[in-house]
């Protein structure tokens, strides 16, 4: 069936194509964006959302004028949150759509699938999620939060400000929570944490049965020593997370619940009224006050024509993405792949928490880190951010094997993971 | 919510009252500027604000504390007064928060919402917790010892002391001895006192306690003496809570085994007693909590009073619905497969995937909100056994909706209609049963359960398309541990599973408690293929 569509697909653009060329009309040459993102399937839930930031950012840019003078046009495909179709279905943007860029991708295991198609076809890739770092490659553009500007800050925050000296890593069985644990655990035992004051504890994926492992946290709080959670609990499996801990009356005052995954769309599903004061950490939050981010919310309501439709991170990370490619390709004068990549370095747009944020040679962008509480309306209200802008740290300072090893993709030494220590390029990382 | 800003409503009202009789009302005016003061500066200076009004002692200052708890505490723009706000449509409706008069509606720009963070209502409560010690109801003075327990807080023990003098309610006193014992032992005390301190944590015996305990025998300053004491404690709560611990897993056991009852009773009916492998049955759970959904959007907006209600309307709603789907795909579909097992497999797997889109084009692919009603929000205690109540209720009614269809099945002539057809169709047939009707009706029996088992588990697993898919390989597994075509088998078959992965979650984790679980069934499939209760005689060949 995919492959008819994709055919379907291919006939159409002949068409399309061929129309265009007997009408003559040049002018009408647009430049394609590729959108990849899961409209079917188990992270349908999340990366929809994201299908229709990338439109609402290209219509608006269209309103604009567009880019060097043509207008942007999306090719949507689906990858069914399948992860090999990812693959495929980002060659066929690439080699088939012809498309300048593409923006897609959540989990981290659909962006290492695509990463060496990314490489062979020598295309660009934007991806908006906050991941686990440890990588950097040319041909990918990370918008969203490297550990050190989520997790990190938002541990410090609990230790300093709140006391905690108690620490349950919560998290769902794979890349993502595994690895930001494996660099949270380094971290806390660098700040002197015995090894009796971690918990750690992984449940599969949409997990929907949490009685056993809230009632260890209450059991594991109760160690006469202030304990909060660190959840990397991905998806569907946070509502019943959530709503067991209101249920079982863990109140935020004494075991406090930091996510990383959980942002507005998640509460939406939710009563909140019992989990006011859990936290989040992220680097936007749609309460966030300022002229910039009402104007995107705003205009974001008006063209889904949903007066309740929420704004979230990863719908900041393909804000900036996008706008950061719209200037370097001005700047380049040309969509071709090699001189975009090297105008991008270097690039600042505006960010929706209101400052800039800048595309750092190792590919990882600059943003400031927010941490709120949930409030009983589903948002979340700032509590706390860093003083200035943070850099995405693509390699751990706190992994063995990771911590001497930088990326710049900057000539002349254009690398993604080069040994400080040996000097040579392409050090092992994990 | 709406309850919490009805107590504080009435709060106030009462403080109001008070402060009228006793007719103070310059003092009131007195503490305004601190009050106004809540709003300058950042969290550090209200906290210092908070507890430099829980200083005077007066509880007229309560309902102003608990409001900005609650995040419900403005400043007003125009003249920077502190007032408590409260939603009444688009805007809020003010209320003065010392004399508790109404001061009009405000839209809410006009408002800037005092911040609040944990640090903050941890201050809040234990504030609060010393004004209202001395209130008259003892449920809010129980509330109050309980917030000095956890403050640890070394100017509450004179609070304390006073309240515990004039205490008349034993339960209260009790609690407020508590208190005051975890309060000695966090602070500087003679050690005779800590060690009685020491006496009443270790004869409350619950995990705050222990709480306690565990950081006074692990504080490496405190004496020998003391510390054999606390461990002695530790130990003696520690052992009575192991057996809490085992009546809580088995508790919890009974709770997710009444989940997979639910979610497998009505394949017990389409698989166990039809055999048709109905990939799609995960769907109709999903679309009966959609149902779920939709009427609690339709009470929301028309009629918000009958919100407790709405999981009583949407039962028969969604055992409709669902019904009638699953006739209509037995009719549409299935009975063009009767004998063919991988062609339905392969049917109504796909089938499952339409459903899924479909819903997800419809209501879009993200979580639908469905709230508890307040009858299912919450827990109660069992001695030290914590009991949500949406848990216990799914309990009850899993085992219900069991002896329900048990009651259709063996005391209904569709009953009877439904059990000649599965254990000899032609037979049955040649007795004037129309068995075609009997096939689509029994389809459309296990689909409708399938349906109100969704407004079950709407309350506990998150309203998403996905939602049926993380239950039917679940719900397969228990019909066929359980033995096929029997009913008590899928109830036995439930719970077992149910108690056992709890019992392997604390030492195996979550993922490896749920591999073992397959492994397990295997292996008892191997010596048992027909399952725990296996249908015997003739019914076996048909």
């Amino acid at each position: 069936m995919m492959k008819l569509k994709s055919r379907m697909a291919g006939l159409t653009l002949a068409g399309l194509m061929a129309s265009t060329m007997m009408g003559g009309a040049m002018a009408e040459e647009t430049i394609k964006i590729g959108i990849l993102h899961s409209l079917s399937g188990t992270m349908a839930i999340s990366e929809t959302t994201l299908k229709d930031t990338m439109l609402f950012l290209i219509e608006e840019q269209n309103k604009k004028g567009g880019v060097l003078g043509k207008k942007l046009e999306a090719v949507v495909v689906d990858p069914a949150s399948d992860w090999p179709l990812f693959a495929e279905k980002a060659r066929e943007l690439i080699s088939v759509n012809k498309v300048s860029a593409v923006f897609g991708c959540w989990t981290s295991v659909s962006r290492k699938s695509v990463l060496p198609v990314f490489e062979e076809l020598n295309s660009i890739l934007f991806y908006p999620v906050q991941y686990e770092g440890e990588e950097s490659q040319r041909n990918v553009f990370y918008t969203g939060a490297a550990p050190n500007q989520q997790a990190i800050p938002a541990v410090d925050y609990l230790m300093k400000d709140e006391g905690v000296e108690r620490w349950v890593l919560a998290g769902t069985d794979y890349v993502y929570p595994r690895t930001t644990n494996k660099i949270l655990e380094a971290y806390l035992k660098s700040k002197g944490v015995k090894d009796e004051d971690i918990m750690i504890n992984y449940t599969p994926f949409g997990h929907s049965d949490w009685q056993t492992i809230v009632s260890d946290i209450k059991a594991f709080g109760s160690a006469g020593k202030k304990t909060a959670v660190v959840s990397t609990i991905n998806g569907d499996a946070n509502v019943p997370f959530y709503k067991e801990l209101g249920n079982a009356g863990v109140k935020a005052e004494d075991i406090p619940v930091v996510a990383f995954s959980v942002g507005e769309e998640e509460l939406a599903g939710l009563d909140t009224a019992p989990l006011v004061g859990h936290l989040a950490a992220w680097n936007y939050f749609q309460s966030v006050d300022n002229p910039v981010n009402a104007e995107f919310i705003s205009s974001w309501r008006a063209f889904t024509g949903n007066d309740k439709r929420v704004t979230n991170d990863p719908m900041e990370a393909h804000y900036i993405g996008f706008n950061m490619w719209v200037k370097a390709v001005e700047k380049a004068g040309t969509v071709d792949p090699d001189a975009v990549i090297d105008s991008l370095v270097g690039v600042s747009v505006p960010n929706l928490s209101g400052g800039y944020s800048a595309m750092m040679p190792n590919h990882h962008i600059t943003k400031p880190v927010l941490i709120g509480e949930i409030q009983a309306d589903g948002q979340f209200e700032t509590v706390w951010e860093t003083p200035g802008l943070v850099v995405g740290d693509e390699w751990s300072d706190y992994l063995e094997g990771s911590m001497d090893l930088i990326a710049d993709w900057r000539a002349p030494l254009s690398c993604g993971n080069f040994n400080v220590k040996t000097g040579k390029c392409g050090g092992s990382g994990s | 919510m709406s309850l919490k800003n009805l107590m504080i409503c009435l709060m106030i009202l009462v403080m109001g009252c008070m402060v009228q009789t006793q007719g103070h009302a310059q003092d009131i005016e007195a503490l305004r500027p601190q009050v106004n003061a809540l709003a300058k500066g950042g969290f550090k200076e209200t906290e210092a604000q908070v507890g430099a009004l829980a200083a005077i002692g007066d509880p007229v200052v309560a309902p102003a504390l608990e409001a900005l708890s609650n995040g419900d505490l403005y400043e007003r723009r125009s003249d920077g007064l502190v007032v408590i706000g409260t939603k009444a449509g688009a805007d809020l409706a003010l209320t003065d928060p010392l004399t508790g008069e109404a001061l009009g509606t405000a839209p809410a720009a006009s408002l800037t919402k005092i911040k609040v963070n944990n640090g903050l209502r941890r201050t809040i409560r234990s504030a609060l917790g010393g004004l209202t010690l001395m209130a008259p109801d003892p449920q809010v003075r129980m509330t109050a010892a309980a917030a000095m327990f956890k403050s640890l807080d070394v100017e509450g023990l004179a609070l304390l002391d006073t309240a515990m003098a004039a205490e008349t309610d034993a339960r209260v006193l009790k609690a407020m001895q508590e208190a005051r014992a975890a309060v000695l032992l966090a602070v500087d005390a003679p050690e005779t006192t800590k060690l009685e301190a020491v006496q009443v944590l270790a004869s409350r015996g619950d995990r705050e306690a222990l709480s306690i305990l565990t950081g006074v025998a692990a504080n490496a300053q405190t004496p020998v003496a003391l510390r054999d004491a606390a461990d002695r404690a530790v130990a003696a709560i520690s052992k009575n809570l192991v057996f809490w611990d085992i009546g809580q897993n088995v508790w919890y056991g009974i709770s997710l085994g009444s989940v997979l009852l639910l979610a497998a009773i009505g394949l017990a009916i389409t698989f166990g007693v039809m055999g048709v492998i109905n990939m799609a049955h995960g769907e109709m759970v999903m679309i009966g909590a959609y149902v779920t959904f939709m009427v609690q959007e339709v009470i929301r907006t028309s009629a918000p009073e009958l919100f407790g209600g709405s999981l009583a309307i949407a039962l028969p709603l969604a055992f409709l619905v669902t019904a009638l789907i699953g006739i209509a795909i037995e009719r549409g579909i299935i009975r063009f497969l009767y004998g063919r097992p991988l062609e339905t497999l392969l049917a109504t797997w796909g089938l499952s995937l339409i459903l899924q889109q479909a819903v997800r084009s419809i209501f879009g692919p993200t979580n639908r909100e469905v709230g508890n009603p307040d009858w299912m929000s919450g827990a109660f205690q069992l001695g030290e056994m914590t009991i949500t109540y949406n848990r216990l209720w799914i309990v009850v009614f899993s085992l219900l909706v069991f002896a329900g269809l048990m009651l259709v099945l063996k005391k209904t002539p569709f009953g009877l209609y439904t059990r000649a057809v599965t254990q000899n169709r032609r037979m049955a047939a040649s007795m004037g049963i129309r068995t075609p009707w009997i096939d689509a009706l029994t389809f459309g029996l296990g689909s409708g359960i399938a349906g109100i088992a969704g407004v079950a588990l709407s309350q506990i697993d998150n309203v998403s398309p996905n939602l049926g898919q993380g239950y039917i390989i679940d719900s397969f597994m228990v019909v066929v541990f359980g033995g096929v075509g029997n009913l008590w088998g899928t109830l036995v078959g439930a719970l077992t599973l149910g108690v056992v992965n709890k019992f392997l979650e604390p030492y195996a984790g979550a993922v490896l408690a749920k591999i073992l679980m397959l492994v397990f069934i295997i292996l008892f499939i191997q010596k048992r293929p027909r399952g725990l209760f296996a249908l015997k005689g003739r019914a076996v060949e048909a």
